[in-house]
C-alpha cells in the first residue's frame, strides 16, 4: 500500500512539474508562435500524469476502477490541436509583417486563412462600390 | 442500414464514450448509449455527408502507440528547451508540408498529431487542402524535418485512411 501510494506521488509530481514548465514556457517565451508549443505539448504529458495517477489511486487504493480519466485524455486530446490551430491562424490573420515572411504553399492559392481574408476583403470592396 | 447508421464507427464511439460518461454498465444505461448513437450521427449527416474509411483497424492501434511516445519524448524535449534556452536562441521558422493525404479526415489526424509531437505545431492550410503550414520551434534542417513528418506520420495515416 505504501509504495502504490508512493507511485501515485511520484506520477502526480512529475506531472505538475511539465504543468509548471507548460506554464513557465507561456510566460518565458519570446514570441506568440513559440510560446504556442509550451501549453500545446507540456500539459499534455502533465494532464497525463495526473489523470494516471488518479487511475491508479481509484483502482489499488480505493478499490474502485475509475474509467473517467481515459474520455478526459482523449478530449484533451482532440480539442488541444484545434484550440492551438485557431489561435494560430487568429496571429497569421492578424500580423501583417508576417505575410511576406510565410513560406509559399508550393501550390497556385495562398493559405487558407489569408486567401479567405482577402476574398472577404474584396468583396466588401465590391460591396461598397456597388452603394456608391 | 447506410440510412440508419451513417458512420457505423462514430455510433459505436458515441455509445461507448455514453457508458464511460456515466461510469456504470447497466442495461438502462446500455440502451441509452445504443440510442445516442444511432441519433446523433442520424441528427448530424447532413454535416458530414461522406464516411471516412479505416482501411486497416490493426494499424490504428500502431499508430496511436507511436504518437503516444512521440508525446511523452516531445514533452521532455519542449520542457529541456524552455528550462535551458534563451527564448531568442530557439531557431523556429514555419515549413510547409506538401500533402499526399486527400480526405479531409486523414489530414484532420495529421494535423492534430503535428501540433501532439516533437517540437511542431501545425498552423493553417493552404487554400485547395493540399499543403500545411507547420511552426517548428527549433530546427536547423527545415528539409528534415518535413522528411519526417511525411515518413513517419504521413505515411502511416495513408496506409490507414486512403
Amino acid at each position: 500500500m505504501i509504495i502504490a501510494e508512493a507511485a501515485v506521488a511520484a506520477i502526480i509530481l512529475i506531472g505538475a512539474f511539465f504543468l509548471l514548465v507548460g506554464s513557465l514556457g507561456l510566460a518565458k517565451l519570446p514570441d506568440l508562435m513559440r510560446r504556442l508549443h509550451a501549453p500545446t505539448k507540456a500539459t499534455t504529458l502533465g494532464i497525463g500524469s495526473m489523470l494516471i495517477a488518479s487511475m491508479l489511486y481509484f483502482a489499488i487504493i480505493e478499490g474502485k476502477p475509475s474509467i473517467h480519466e481515459l474520455l478526459i485524455t482523449l478530449f484533451l486530446f482532440l480539442t488541444a490541436p484545434v484550440t492551438a490551430q485557431m489561435v494560430a491562424k487568429a496571429y497569421i490573420l492578424r500580423t501583417r509583417q508576417l505575410h511576406e515572411v510565410l513560406p509559399g504553399t508550393g501550390r497556385p492559392v495562398g493559405w487558407a486563412t489569408l486567401d479567405a481574408a482577402q476574398a472577404d476583403a474584396c468583396s466588401e470592396t465590391v460591396q461598397h462600390t456597388t452603394i456608391d | 442500414m447506410t440510412r440508419l447508421f451513417p458512420h457505423p464507427i462514430l455510433s459505436v464511439v458515441i455509445a461507448i464514450v455514453w457508458i464511460l460518461l456515466v461510469n456504470e454498465i447497466t442495461a438502462g444505461q446500455i440502451v441509452i448509449g445504443i440510442f445516442l448513437g444511432w441519433a446523433i450521427p442520424k441528427l448530424t449527416s447532413p454535416y458530414w455527408p461522406d464516411r471516412p474509411r479505416i482501411r486497416r483497424p490493426g494499424a490504428v492501434i500502431a499508430y496511436m502507440g507511436i504518437v503516444l511516445w512521440d508525446i511523452v519524448v516531445s514533452n521532455i524535449q519542449v520542457a529541456y528547451w524552455v528550462l535551458f534556452r534563451r527564448g531568442n536562441s530557439l531557431r523556429s521558422r514555419f515549413v510547409t508540408v506538401p500533402l499526399d493525404l486527400t480526405t479531409a479526415e486523414a489530414i484532420t489526424a495529421l494535423a492534430g498529431t503535428i501540433t501532439m509531437t516533437p517540437g511542431t505545431v501545425s498552423a493553417d492550410l493552404s487554400a485547395d487542402g493540399r499543403s500545411l503550414l507547420v511552426h517548428c520551434l527549433e530546427t536547423d534542417d527545415p528539409d528534415a524535418t518535413v522528411a519526417q513528418i511525411k515518413d513517419r506520420y504521413e505515411r502511416r495515416l495513408k496506409e490507414i485512411f486512403e
